[in-house]
């Protein structure tokens, strides 16, 4: 840094609070979905280019490294959406006291790991997976 | 004050205008959100669509996305979701990079990418919808 701008807070000065591991994850979420959505492009490329490719798309998505992935990927899915819905009624002023603050914070991490154990299970459950 | 006025005749208003988030700041700002607004529900759709089409044929999977209704909500929702993606990876280059050089070209990088990727997707949609059997 060569001129004096003031610069973003420094962490080691804040007293740690998990709503600040809340705000990293979004961010953290943001950029892994921004290169899952890549995953997404490939799959209806494949599925454009015809059964073969598609056949090769699936069978890669459905790999071990491939579901773990997907998995992580729901899990980043649905934190960064209620999060994100979050953020939105903080932006309309809603929310923003700190016991709010707090507790839907909590609640949006317990609502996205609940939402993405459900769509498993169904997805696996019921449409069958391979 | 005096020292404002030696840099010319402009008023500070005018300055202001030509820097930083006085220039675009709130229009991203809004982008950001009305994208993330009309994210809420076509990505509730998407994940549902998603889950009954695990494991699906191509056949199955070509007629979910061709269909026209699912066609139309699919590339909406490409189209929002690579819009706020860029958006938002534009904010932590922000506040990550800070030489300017780097910090526009890695911006630049990404709008191209955002355009190309969900260009790319959007056109397998419309082919996928449009084209016939593959
Ligand atoms: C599903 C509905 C979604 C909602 C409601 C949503 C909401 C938001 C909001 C409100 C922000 C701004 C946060 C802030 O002001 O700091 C944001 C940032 C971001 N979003 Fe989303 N988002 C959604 C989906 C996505 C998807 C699908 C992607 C990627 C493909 C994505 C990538 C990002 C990125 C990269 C950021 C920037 C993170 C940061 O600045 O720290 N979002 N999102």
């Amino acid at each position: 840094m060569t001129d004096q701008r003031p610069t973003s807070p420094h962490i080691q000065v804040y007293r740690w609070q998990y709503t600040m591991l809340l705000s990293i994850l979004h961010r953290a979420s943001g950029i892994a979905l921004s290169i899952g959505a890549l995953v997404l492009v490939a799959w209806l490329l494949a599925m454009a280019a015809g059964p073969d490719s598609y056949d090769r798309m699936q069978s890669l998505i459905g790999s071990n490294v491939g579901v773990v992935m997907l998995f992580g990927w729901t899990w980043a899915l649905f934190y960064h959406l209620l999060n994100g819905l979050r953020h939105l009624f903080w932006d309309i002023g809603m929310g923003f006291e700190l016991p709010q603050a707090f507790s839907t914070g909590i609640t949006v991490v317990i609502g996205s790991v609940i939402l993405t154990g459900a769509s498993w299970f169904i997805g696996l459950s019921i449409f069958g997976g391979t | 004050m005096s020292s404002e006025q030696s840099s010319g005749r402009r008023s500070p208003l005018s300055r202001a205008r030509g820097l930083g988030s006085a220039r675009s700041g709130t229009t991203h700002f809004l982008s950001q959100r009305w994208t993330a607004i009309a994210l809420v529900p076509l990505i509730i759709w998407f994940v549902i669509g998603i889950i009954a089409h695990i494991g699906a044929s191509h056949v199955v999977a070509m007629t979910w996305v061709g269909r026209p209704l699912n066609a139309v909500l699919m590339a909406l929702m490409l189209g929002a979701l690579f819009h706020h993606a860029q958006l938002g990876l534009q904010v932590v280059i922000e506040d990550y990079v800070h030489a300017h050089g780097a910090k526009i070209i890695l911006i630049v990088l990404t709008k191209g990418a955002a355009l190309i990727f969900g260009g790319l997707a959007i056109f397998a949609v419309l082919r996928i919808s449009l084209g016939g059997v593959a």
